[in-house]
């Protein structure tokens, strides 16, 4: 697979950013570890490549370009704001128990697009982008949305440590489905003997305490009723085109009202879509497709993959993603979205002309 | 000619003795008890390796050594992929040891892996920084985790001393090899889930990349294998 093929696709993309108002920016390849670490946890590290500088610590192969432009914004930009980058990332591949044939590739060009901005428009603006650029290649666009799935967590009748601890965990599905399970019953009580053994370590007794205090006081809480967990488990389901899962949303949100603000948000969305010459027919809605990407993801999520192709990774993912930047922020958030393209799975397809 | 790579020292090597002569196979060291060649007596065409079990993976994917004993933890730690590099012969009945996850004794609130993700984001909150794991079995511990869902966790190399690292508090909880618990004990620790991270125990592998398959057939085939 030849690299200046790539790169011209590469480029190719780029321009189409930039026509789009992007401002090219260049992160480090080297990146400090510790800030990605604390954000992605194990995750990143076994997946990134990292490792020792005499001055600087733990570094890390540029596992994604995110970090370091949200970084790059926070400092010195201003909303609204959009910048287009286009380099290699790095990502280990541990295959576990059996080494493929042909192992995926660890070094790879990533052509990404992120708007900040308080507008209404950037999830649509982002996604007819990435849908324009991508549209010779006649691949398969999946659309997700965090955000109704959280407002309908929180509209569980549920008490705050309960909900707390849904939200935190609804990115990783068995165990938030192990949790909902637990709220579904009335708690076991808990005998919390003393082991008679000498405290040892950081976490200190008034840390347990308080724990066993929250377990106490979780055994007065009511099961969660039946008909909440099918509806969240049905809302959680959606998965059609477009025009018909948004049909089945708006019946939804007459049984959870507090889901009809993100559908309508949604609905607009989608509208805006419609407007920019999108066929929303041949986008199709999937409700739980945000929580099998990147944690931060918060909103609309997206990714376009290659029909036929399942052992493939998609050609673009993307996204907004305030959360990230709240974190990373230290209390000041801006509103996020954005998205990445593989040119050298572009390349693959045979290019966009 | 096949290269047979066995752990040079301690018990390990005792046992490893003891366990190809009872197959008929004597190996003993050359020389003085320093001298790392070996001896095999009982068999045609076996060259005796003498190796750190440590090592003995590696050279076992390299294809250095056409056999090897060593740990089945070893193997699934340090190659990925293992079943395209090695292939067990046979399980050898000895080296037992559990890959566990062990926090405080003094947590009477951490009975599974359930409670240990809640501590994990408890802590993390409460501290600013996610829960340590202080291990040298980094890859084995990342996927059992992961397979788990468990986040909220860093694991932190600890290559001797695990068990000293909590009270050191350079690390909340270890992941280790134990067998008898007694060190675990000692340093006011307690296992928790109900199945260990990965049952482990000496086993003799084949190399798939050293080749000469007839010869070392025909060597499993005296060892009665």
């Amino acid at each position: 697979m030849s690299k200046p093929g790539k790169q011209a696709i590469g480029q190719q993309i780029l321009a189409a950013f930039r026509a789009a108002g992007a401002v090219e920016v260049a992160p480090d390849i080297l990146l400090p570890a510790e800030t990605l670490l604390d954000l992605y946890g194990e995750d990143i590290r076994a997946r990134a490549y990292v490792t020792q500088d005499p001055i600087r610590g733990e570094v890390m192969l540029r596992p994604d370009f995110t970090v370091p432009v949200v970084q790059m914004h926070m400092e010195n930009g201003a909303e609204p704001a959009r910048y287009c980058y286009l380099g290699e990332v790095f990502r280990k591949q541990d295959h576990g128990d059996t080494q493929p044939a042909q192992p995926r590739d660890n070094e790879y060009l990533q052509a990404g697009f992120e708007l900040f901005a308080r507008d209404a428009d950037a999830d649509a603006e982002v996604f007819a982008l990435f849908h324009g650029i991508l549209a010779p290649l006649r691949l398969q666009a999946t659309m997700g949305d965090m955000d109704l799935l959280m407002d309908a967590v929180r509209a569980l009748p549920l008490s705050g440590a309960r909900r707390a601890a849904l939200l935190h965990h609804i990115w990783r599905p068995g165990r938030f489905s192990r949790l909902l399970d637990r709220f579904s019953a009335v708690a076991a009580p808990r005998i919390f003997e003393d082991p008679g053994a000498p405290w040892t370590g950081l976490r200190s007794p008034d840390e347990m305490q308080a724990r066993i205090a929250r377990l106490q006081a979780d055994r007065a809480e009511p099961p969660l009723p039946a008909e909440s967990v099918a509806r969240l488990q049905r809302l959680f389901a959606v998965q059609a085109p477009a025009p018909q899962a948004l049909a089945e949303l708006r019946q939804l949100a007459g049984e959870i009202p507090d889901i009809a603000d993100a559908v309508e948000r949604l609905a607009a969305s989608l509208s805006r879509l419609a407007a920019r010459g999108i066929d929303l027919a041949t986008i199709r809605f999937d409700a739980s497709h945000g929580r099998h990407t990147m944690e931060y993801y918060d909103g609309m999520t997206f990714s376009f993959a290659t029909p036929g192709r399942a052992d493939w990774p998609p050609v673009a993912t993307g996204g907004r993603y305030d959360a990230l930047t709240a974190v990373l922020g230290q209390g000041r958030s801006i509103p996020a979205v954005g998205g990445v393209i593989r040119p050298g799975l572009v390349h693959e397809l045979g290019g966009l002309s | 000619m096949i290269r047979l790579g066995v752990p040079s020292k301690g018990r390990l090597m005792e046992q490893s003795f003891d366990w190809f002569a009872a197959r008929g196979v004597t190996l003993s060291r050359a020389g003085s008890d320093r001298e790392y060649a070996g001896r095999v007596e009982g068999a045609e065409n076996v060259a005796l390796v003498l190796l750190s079990a440590g090592e003995i993976p590696r050279e076992l994917r390299a294809g250095r050594i056409h056999l090897g004993v060593t740990g089945i933890d070893l193997i699934r730690e340090k190659l990925a992929g293992w079943r395209s590099h090695v292939e067990e012969v046979a399980p050898m009945g000895f080296g037992h040891a559990d890959l566990i996850l062990a926090v405080p004794a003094c947590w009477s609130d951490c009975e599974d892996l359930d409670d240990f993700a809640t501590i994990a984001r408890d802590f993390r909150a409460a501290h600013g920084f996610r829960l340590r794991i202080a291990t040298k079995y980094h890859r084995l511990v990342r996927a059992w985790l992961s397979a788990g869902e468990v986040a909220d966790y860093q694991l932190v190399d600890s290559q001797g001393a695990t068990e000293g690292t909590v009270a050191n508090q350079t690390a909340e909880a270890i992941a280790d090899i134990t067998s008898s618990g007694a060190t675990l004990r000692a340093n006011h620790l307690k296992v928790i889930a109900a199945e260990p991270i990965l049952r482990s125990q000496a086993v003799l592998f084949r190399s798939l990349a050293a080749g000469d398959e007839g010869e070392v057939r025909a060597f499993a085939a005296r060892l009665g294998l």
